[in-house]
C-alpha cells in the first residue's frame, strides 16, 4: 500500500480548510456533478426468498412453511412488483421506489464460488475474484483506481471493509466525531507520523471527512437512528468534494432461528437507510444507484428451529433515480426440487459481479476492459456486464 | 543508547501485556522469566466481583422467561389495540412496536448494537395485569443486562490493574477465537460467565478441553442456536415437526477448529449437526428446576465424581430424557432430541454415543493437524504481525503437535521465539487494549461502565459485543482506519483533559521505556500544556502499536 505525502495544511482547522480530498489528482475539479454509487453490504447472508418473495412459485409455501411470506393482498402479504415476485412487506419505501421506476430486484444471484462461510463468502463478494484469497484488496477500491482519481471513496463505520481496501486513497466515517477548531494537535501529530505513514494518512482522512461531516450539517445522528444515518451518508456525498462510490454495512442477517421476527427488523432498518439517503441526496439521487448485496442466501427449506441455514442464492436490490425503469434482472430458476442447488438452496442464475459491473460500466464510467481485467480480474467471460439497468 | 533487556522489558510489558504501568518496566529485570511466570496450570486470572456462576445465572435468565410469557399472556388476554403487536411476534424476544426498530443492529459501526450494556427505557403497558407482568420482566431484563455491563467493568479494571497482562491478552485471545457476542440478548446475559467459567480456566490446559468447555457452555449454546435443534429422527423429532440447526457445527468447524479451507463437506456439517442434537440448556418447563439444581451438584462434584451418580439418575426414565441430562455450568443433555445412529464426519464413521458422540467429533476436529496449523497462524498474527514470519508459525505448530495441544506449551514456545522479540512494533492496538494501556500508563482504572462502553462503541469494538462468530479482526487495516483514528484522538484528548497527571515526560519514560523514540520524546517535552502532552503520547505511533 503506497500513501501519499499529505501536507498540515489540511489541519488548520474549521473556516477557511481546504476540504480537498488527501492525494486526489487536482485535475479533478472540471467536470460538473459526478455519478455516485452507495453499495450496502447486507452482512451474514439475507434470505433472499423473503426479500424478494416468489409467491407466485408454486413450491414457495410448501418449502418454506410458517416461514413463507403471504401474497400480495393477504395479512401481511408481500408488496407486489412483477412476474409473481414481492417484497417483503417491511420494505415500504423501496416498493414506493418500484412504483417510480427507481428500484428493480435480482431475485437469484451469488458470488462465482459456492461456499458457505459468511466470512469466506464476504471476502470472495467484497475482492471481486473468482475465489477466496485472490486478492488482497476491494473491487470497489479497484474501481476506484480504474476511474483515474475521478471518484472519491467513503466507507461508513470505525472499520473499512475490505471492499474498499487497497492501494486508491479512501476515508471513512462514523457519527460521533468532534473536531475543535484550529486543531493544533493533529497538525503536530502529522510530525509525529513521519515515520508511520498509515497513521498519518489515515487521520488525515478521518479528519478531513469529520470536516466534512461538521461542514455539512453536523454529524450528530442518534444511536440507531437508521433513517438519519442515511441522510448523514447523503450528506457526504454532497458538493464537488462529496463522496460518490460509499459502502456501507447491515448487519444481523443470519437467522437460524425465529427468522420472521428478525427480518422485519432489519428490512425496516434497511428501507430506512435508503429512505434517508433518497431524502437526503435530493437532486443527487437521480445520478445515483443504490446496490444492496449480500454473501449467499439461505437454505429454501425452513430448518428446525423456525429459522433457515446457509445457503447459496439470494436477492440484489437496486435503486436510485439514475436507474432505468425494469423489473426483474436475471431468470428465475424456480423452486421445484430437482433445480435447487444441492436439493438445498436456491440456484442462482447471475453471477453479482455481472450487475456489478454493468454498473460501473454504464453509469460510472469505468472501462469494460478494466473491468475484466483489473477491477473483476479474469471475469471477462465468466460475468459479462449486465445491459441496461442504467 | 537502551540496553536490550531494557528493550526487552518494554516489549514483554506491551507486546506480550497491556502495556506497563508507571515503574514496571524499571523493575522487569527478567522479561522471560516473569512472562513464563504467568503461564499456570488454573489458567488465567477471574476479574473479580460478586458474579453469578452460570448456574445461578441460568435461574435468573430462566425467570426472565417466566416473566416474559406472563407479558405475552397478559398480552394475549387484552383486547386489541392501535399499534398492537405485529403478526410476526417471536416468543423469544419480546418487543414492542418502536423498540424493535431501535434495536436493529444498525450500519456497521455506525449506530452498533449495544443493547446489553444501554437497556432503553420502554413505554409502560396498557393494562393493570399486563402493567404489572410488563414491570416484571422489565425490571428481570435490566438486571441481567446491568450484571453483565458490572462484569465487562470488572474485567476492565482487572486488566489495568493486573501484574499479569500476558496470562490476561492470553485469556482474551482464546474468548475472542472461541466468539460468544452480546448482540444477541441470550448469550448477552451469559458473557460474563461464559468468561469466567468456560475460557479463563482452560486457557494453559489442553486445546480440547477448552474446545469443549466453551461449546458446551450456555452462551455459546444460545448464541448460536444449539439449544434448539433437534434431531429429526429422535423421539422428539418423530413426534412434532421440529429438526436441526446446524449453525453451532459449522462455526466449530469453521471458526472454532479447522477452518473454512478444512476439507470438509456440507454433508460433514450436518452429519456433525446431527451428533450434536441434545447439546442444549434448562427451559421453563423442566419443572421446579430439579434441573438447575442438579447441575449445581453435578458442578460441585465435577465429571466423573458424585456428580456422576446425580446424572445415572436423571438417564433413568422417558421424563428424564425429556428434562435432561445435567452438565458442567448449566449444559444439559436432551436424549430424547438426539438423532440416533452413527455418524460419518471427515471420514470417520462414530458409534452412536448420545452426549459423547458430539463430544468426539469435537475432540477430533481439535486435534486435528488443521486446527494446529490454523490456530498456530492466528497466535503469531495476535502477537507478534498481521503477517507473522512463517519460522513463528511453524515453532508454534511445532509446539502444539509434540505436546498434543497443551497450550501452556504452545504459550511458552510464543515467548521463547526469538521471532517475537523483534523490537520494531508491528501491531495496532484495538481499541480495548489501547483505552486499558492508556488507563495503566498514568496509572488508573475505569471507574464507570458507561464512558467506557461510549468509548469503545465510537472506537469501533463495543463491550462483549463482537459483529459475528467470526469474532473481532486483528490487523491494522481493521483498527486504524481513517474514522477510527478520528475517535482514538477525541478520546485521548478528552482522557488527557481528566488526568491527575504531575509531569507527561514521565508518563511517557514509563509507559515507553526503551520504546520512547527520540520524536515523541521531544513532542510531548515541547507540548505546551499538559493535556496536549498527554495527547500527543497516547496517540504516538509507540504507543499506538505494541
Amino acid at each position: 500500500m503506497t500513501y501519499p505525502h499529505l501536507n498540515r495544511r489540511l489541519f488548520l482547522g474549521a473556516a477557511g480548510v481546504s476540504l480537498a480530498f488527501a492525494g486526489r489528482a487536482s485535475a479533478q475539479s472540471a467536470a460538473g456533478p459526478r455519478n455516485k454509487m452507495v453499495l450496502i453490504i447486507a452482512r451474514g447472508a439475507m434470505d433472499g426468498l423473503s426479500v424478494t418473495v416468489p409467491y407466485g412459485d408454486a413450491n414457495y409455501v410448501p418449502l418454506r412453511g410458517g416461514l413463507a411470506i403471504p401474497a400480495p393482498g393477504q395479512p401481511n402479504g408481500a408488496l407486489a412488483l412483477s412476474e409473481g415476485f414481492g417484497l417483503h412487506p417491511s420494505l415500504k419505501g423501496l416498493h414506493d421506489l418500484y412504483g417510480a421506476g427507481q428500484a428493480r430486484f435480482a431475485p437469484a444471484v451469488a458470488i462465482p464460488t459456492r461456499i458457505r462461510s459468511h466470512f469466506d463468502a464476504q471476502d470472495v463478494l467484497e475482492n471481486g475474484g473468482e475465489g477466496l484469497r485472490q486478492q488482497t484488496d476491494g473491487w470497489l477500491n479497484r474501481a476506484l483506481a480504474a476511474s483515474g482519481a475521478r471518484y472519491h471513496g467513503l466507507s461508513i463505520g470505525a472499520q473499512t471493509p475490505l471492499i474498499l481496501r487497497g492501494s486508491a486513497p479512501t476515508s471513512s466515517w462514523a457519527p460521533g466525531g468532534k473536531i475543535e477548531g484550529g486543531d493544533r494537535i493533529a497538525s503536530l501529530l502529522q510530525d509525529l507520523y513521519v515515520e508511520d505513514p498509515m497513521l498519518g494518512t489515515n487521520l488525515a482522512r478521518g479528519l478531513e471527512t469529520e470536516l466534512m461531516a461538521m461542514v455539512a450539517g453536523d454529524g450528530a445522528v442518534r444511536r440507531n437512528d437508521v433513517a438519519g444515518l442515511g441522510a448523514a451518508v447523503a450528506r457526504l456525498m454532497s458538493g464537488d468534494q462529496g463522496a460518490d462510490l460509499v459502502a456501507l454495512s447491515i448487519d444481523g442477517w443470519d437467522t437460524h432461528a425465529r427468522q420472521l421476527g428478525q427480518l422485519q427488523t432489519r428490512l425496516t432498518g434497511l428501507d430506512q437507510v435508503i429512505g434517508g439517503l433518497h431524502r437526503g441526496l435530493g437532486t443527487d439521487w437521480d445520478r445515483t444507484v443504490v446496490v444492496v448485496a449480500t454473501e449467499f442466501g439461505r437454505t429454501a427449506r425452513a430448518n428446525g428451529t423456525q429459522g433457515t441455514d446457509h445457503g447459496t442464492g439470494s436477492s440484489l436490490l437496486l435503486a436510485g433515480g439514475a436507474l432505468k425503469q425494469g423489473g426483474l434482472v436475471g431468470d428465475w430458476p424456480t423452486l421445484a426440487e430437482a433445480k435447487l442447488f444441492e436439493d438445498r438452496d436456491l440456484a442462482p442464475t447471475l453471477d453479482v459481479r455481472s450487475v456489478f459491473k454493468g454498473v460501473l460500466r454504464d453509469h460510472m464510467g469505468v472501462d469494460r476492459a478494466a473491468l475484466d481485467n483489473r477491477v473483476f480480474p479474469g471475469s471477462a467471460a465468466e460475468a459479462p456486464a449486465y445491459d441496461g439497468l442504467v | 543508547m537502551p540496553s536490550q533487556s531494557d528493550v526487552n522489558a518494554a516489549i514483554a510489558l506491551t507486546r506480550f501485556g497491556l502495556g506497563a504501568r508507571p515503574g514496571e518496566i524499571q523493575r522487569l529485570n527478567d522479561p522471560r522469566g516473569w512472562l513464563e511466570g504467568q503461564i499456570q496450570p488454573s489458567g488465567a486470572a477471574n476479574p473479580t466481583g460478586q458474579f453469578d456462576t452460570s448456574v445461578e445465572r441460568m435461574q435468573a435468565f430462566l425467570d426472565y422467561q417466566r416473566d416474559a410469557r406472563q407479558v405475552r399472556q397478559a398480552r394475549q388476554d387484552m383486547p386489541p389495540a392501535a399499534g398492537a403487536q405485529p403478526a410476526t411476534e417471536t416468543p423469544a424476544e419480546p418487543r414492542r412496536p418502536g423498540r424493535r426498530a431501535q434495536r436493529m443492529a444498525a450500519p456497521a459501526q455506525a449506530a452498533p448494537q449495544t443493547m446489553p450494556m444501554a437497556p432503553q427505557a420502554m413505554a409502560p403497558a396498557a393494562s393493570d395485569p399486563a402493567q404489572a407482568a410488563f414491570d416484571a420482566r422489565r425490571d428481570s431484563r435490566r438486571d441481567l443486562v446491568q450484571d453483565t455491563a458490572r462484569e465487562f467493568l470488572a474485567r476492565a479494571q482487572l486488566g489495568a490493574a493486573t501484574e499479569a497482562g500476558f496470562a490476561e491478552r492470553w485469556a482474551l485471545f482464546w474468548a475472542n477465537g472461541f466468539t460468544v457476542s452480546a448482540t444477541k440478548f441470550q448469550s448477552a446475559v451469559f458473557m460474563g460467565q461464559y468468561e469466567r467459567e468456560a475460557i479463563r480456566p482452560h486457557v494453559f490446559g489442553k486445546f480440547e478441553d477448552l474446545a469443549v468447555a466453551a461449546e458446551q457452555h450456555p452462551a455459546m449454546l444460545l448464541y448460536l442456536d444449539q439449544a434448539q435443534s433437534i434431531g429429526p429422527d429422535s423421539r422428539a423429532g418423530q413426534r412434532r415437526n421440529a429438526g436441526l440447526n446446524e449453525n453451532l457445527a459449522r462455526e466449530i468447524m469453521e471458526l472454532h477448529t479447522v477452518g473454512a479451507d478444512g476439507g470438509y463437506t456440507q454433508a460433514d456439517v450436518t452429519e456433525f449437526a446431527r451428533a450434536l442434537t441434545g447439546w442444549s440448556v434448562p427451559a421453563p418447563r423442566d419443572q421446579g428446576m430439579d434441573l438447575v439444581r442438579a447441575n449445581v451438584a453435578a458442578g460441585a462434584q465435577g465429571f466423573g465424581g458424585g456428580g456422576a451418580r446425580q446424572q445415572a439418575r436423571y438417564a433413568r426414565g422417558v421424563q428424564a430424557a425429556v428434562r435432561g441430562e445435567p452438565g458442567l455450568n448449566g449444559f444439559v443433555y436432551r436424549a430424547i432430541v438426539h438423532e440416533p445412529g452413527e455418524r460419518t464426519v471427515l471420514g470417520k464413521t462414530y458409534a452412536p454415543g448420545e452426549k459423547d458422540q458430539g463430544e468426539a467429533i469435537l475432540r477430533d476436529l481439535a486435534n486435528s493437524p488443521r486446527t494446529t496449523r490454523r490456530l498456530a497462524r492466528r497466535i503469531a498474527a495476535h502477537f507478534v504481525a498481521d503477517d507473522p514470519p512463517p519460522a513463528l508459525v511453524d515453532r508454534l505448530e511445532q509446539a502444539w503437535t509434540r505436546s498434543g495441544g497443551d497450550l501452556a506449551v504452545v504459550a511458552r514456545a510464543l515467548i521463547t521465539a526469538p521471532e517475537s522479540w523483534e523490537p520494531r512494533p508491528a501491531k495496532i492496538k484495538t481499541p480495548y487494549e489501547f483505552i486499558i494501556s492508556a488507563h495503566r500508563a498514568l496509572g488508573t482504572a475505569p471507574q464507570r461502565i458507561q464512558p467506557l462502553q461510549q468509548a469503545l462503541v465510537s472506537m469501533g469494538q463495543p463491550a462483549f459485543a463482537a459483529p459475528s462468530p467470526e469474532g473481532w479482526p486483528d490487523t491494522a487495516a481493521d483498527w486504524a482506519g481513517p474514522d477510527a483514528l478520528v475517535k482514538r484522538l477525541d478520546w485521548s484528548k478528552a482522557a488527557a483533559d481528566l488526568a491527575q497527571v504531575a509531569d507527561p515526560n514521565t508518563v511517557a519514560a514509563n509507559a515507553l521505556g526503551a520504546r520512547l523514540g527520540e520524536r515523541t520524546r521531544l513532542a510531548v517535552a515541547r507540548a505546551e500544556s499538559r493535556p496536549e502532552a498527554l495527547t500527543l503520547f497516547l496517540m504516538s505511533p509507540e504507543f499506538q502499536r505494541r
